[in-house]
């Protein structure tokens, strides 16, 4: 579920109160989105696939996370390289190739003759 | 530019709306749009985020023409053991051949491999990107969280808009009048979490079951797909290649003609724990399999889990009717629902003609949204034509349970009601395996269910009134499934595809699909032969 907006990063661009799929999102008063409904939250990550200035994090859990969990934690969220991880495999952003251009999957699945079996 | 006209009243009046927002809805509305009509799509949620679609990753049923192909309809037709229709196969899997060439020419990046472009993968997020930005382009008006509600009708019951609400504008209410409906609202998976399908609570077949449209396949919804015990991310391809241990760190053999999806699902319905890891994967594989599926992989290292090296607990997520082939019965090579001015797509319909009583995987799900909305939004555009706008006056709003009850509301009733209908759905032991005796109790207990939904249910505070609206009517909507699917799982008396039945364990003479429909009465009966099985 969501748990992270980062104040520092955020530029009040109301982005991810658009997309999210769930409306978990309210804009602020002083524009930071809030999370006022992290319940609806469906953990997609496509707030973070939208996100321009990687300042979202969602964290990988079907629940909240407790209080004082690093997945909480911004610093350590930031440290461990976690916010926009899912924008840069995409590709999305200034600069990148998309990610589908790496997509492998005709080597894996069952119609693909030649490709990788388990 | 090709956008709706917005009349007196607050009404919308258009050619074709279409009700949803991930691929069977985008590729509806281009091909209405290119057919040269207005549209507007309404959808729940963000266009372009909304369903299990964009938020996964998608292999697809991309099949060459020529011998290949026919050996591929040939294959997939036995293994639905009767159901599906060969005709019904050909035509989808052309088209899907054809529409990906389109997306292709619109600019999605598909890889490249021996200098031949790979279309047999769909990236989630980057295909519905693209795939909003062509329905923009192609004049179709967009309206973002704007679920609807309720069908209208004319004075001659023909389906002639929708109405709902703006839940980002205060819970406006809003109401658009078209010549013809493309429900593509997705399956209903009941809320359990799995990935990218809380959108998903069958909406629209609750409206299109008020117009009196049948259904067709709702025993075919017993799917579950792995995902991390923390998480909801179920995604099954790269756990082709797990080694699987159970609670003491033993590994487990996957016995010949199983798999580790199946050896997951019977430990999950003994209530024992398994783990998965890929640490059997070869070097050179790993970054392949990483590149192909990120969001298998960010998940679990998100969680600290290094799958290569690491073990994690699985459990098993239902599905429902998303991976489920069930939904609103077809009459016409158009996708026309039961109801005149109705038509269906993706898994808002029913899936059994190209895959029977299987789910197929999620490649037959594709190829059906892309092809069934092309052939949807082609015929709903063709009615519309044909038929001009009625004056909006004259049309009448249709919705029942969850919008007008009968009685005093009772407040609270939406959650109580969601959390009865999951007890009787989720555990792998009630769906997985059906017994008579399981089903008569939840028939009995949904029945209850719906008429204290029926009298009762409603807003039931003054606070937020739009999202309590759409609560309100989701949790009809998932009484009103399982009411459906519970009675087509009684009255299919055998085992086939999906549907198990321990009381009768073998494959039985029922070769013809199960139609259900109804709300305070639900009915079954056949599919029966003469010329009402679809001619393709």
């Amino acid at each position: 579920m969501i748990e992270i907006v980062s104040r520092e990063r955020c530029v009040s661009c109301d982005i991810c109160v658009k997309v999210c799929p769930m409306n978990v999102f309210e804009r602020g008063a002083d524009g930071i989105p809030v999370i006022s409904r992290q319940v609806d939250c469906q953990t997609c990550f496509l707030c973070e696939a939208y996100c321009p200035t990687d300042a979202l994090y969602v964290a990988p859990y079907d629940h909240p996370a407790p209080a004082g969990s690093a997945q909480r934690d911004e610093a350590a969220q930031v440290a461990a390289g976690a916010l926009g991880a899912y924008r840069e495999v995409l590709g999305w952003g200034r600069g990148r190739r998309a990610g589908s251009l790496l997509d492998e999957n005709h080597r894996f699945g069952p119609n693909s003759p030649g490709g990788v079996r388990p | 530019m090709n956008r709706a006209d917005r009349l007196g009243s607050g009404t919308l009046h258009t050619d074709v709306l279409v009700i949803g927002g991930g691929p069977a809805a985008t590729w509806a509305a281009e091909s209405a749009a290119t057919a040269g009509v207005r549209v507007v799509l309404v959808d729940k949620g963000y266009c372009g985020a909304s369903g299990a679609a964009a938020a996964s990753g998608n292999n697809v049923w991309y099949v060459p023409p020529g011998p290949q192909r026919e050996a591929s309809i040939t294959k997939r037709a036995d293994q639905a053991q009767g159901l599906a229709d060969e005709g019904w196969m050909s035509r989808v899997v052309e088209t899907t051949w054809e529409r990906l060439f389109d997306l292709s020419d619109w600019g999605y990046p598909f890889p490249v491999d021996d200098g031949v472009q790979r279309r047999g993968s769909l990236q989630g997020p980057e295909y519905l990107r693209r795939m909003r930005r062509r329905v923009h382009r192609a004049g179709v008006q967009i309206l973002d969280h704007h679920p609807a509600l309720e069908l209208l009708v004319d004075d001659d019951g023909v389906v002639s808009g929708a109405a709902g609400i703006a839940r980002q504008d205060g819970g406006r209410r809003w109401q658009i009048a078209a010549g013809a409906v493309v429900l593509a609202t997705g399956g209903c998976a009941f809320l359990s979490g799995t990935f990218g399908t809380n959108v998903d609570t069958g909406d629209g077949h609750l409206m299109a079951a008020e117009a009196g449209a049948e259904l067709s396949g709702m025993e075919f919804s017993t799917h579950y797909g792995p995902s991390a015990a923390w998480g909801v991310h179920t995604k099954g391809r790269m756990l082709q290649f797990a080694t699987l241990f159970d609670e003491h760190g033993v590994r487990i053999d996957i016995p010949p003609g199983g798999s580790v999806r199946s050896v997951a699902m019977e430990r999950e319905i003994a209530g024992e724990r398994v783990y998965a890891s890929l640490v059997d994967v070869p070097g050179h594989l790993r970054p392949m399999m990483r590149n192909s599926q990120p969001n298998f992989f960010i998940p679990l290292e998100k969680a600290g889990i290094d799958v290569f090296r690491d073990r994690y607990p699985l459990r098993m997520v239902y599905e429902g009717t998303v991976r489920g082939t069930g939904g609103l019965r077809i009459v016409g090579d158009d996708c026309r629902t039961t109801v005149p001015g109705l038509f269906a797509a993706g898994d808002a319909a029913t899936r059994e003609l190209i895959t029977g009583g299987v789910s197929g995987g999620g490649s037959h799900n594709a190829a059906w949204a892309i092809s069934s909305g092309t052939f949807a939004g082609r015929g709903a555009a063709r009615f519309a034509a044909g038929r001009g706008i009625r004056a909006a006056g004259r049309l009448q709003a249709i919705g029942g349970t969850g919008l007008r009850p009968q009685q005093r509301p009772v407040p609270g009733l939406a959650a109580i009601m969601v959390r009865a209908v999951q007890e009787r759905i989720l555990p792998p032991r009630l769906t997985a395996r059906r017994t008579p005796e399981d089903l008569t109790i939840t028939e009995a207990s949904m029945e209850s269910l719906w008429q204290q939904a029926r009298d009762h249910l409603a807003v039931d505070q003054l606070h937020d009134q739009g999202r309590e609206l759409l609560k309100a009517r989701q949790a009809a909507a998932m009484v009103a499934h399982l009411r459906w699917i519970t009675a087509s799982a009684l009255y299919r008396q055998e085992s086939r595809g999906m549907h198990r039945r321990v009381d009768h364990p073998g494959r039985g003479d029922q070769d013809h699909r199960i139609l259900v429909g109804g709300l305070d009465t639900v009915r079954n009966r056949p599919e029966v032969e003469s010329g009402e099985r679809m001619a393709s």
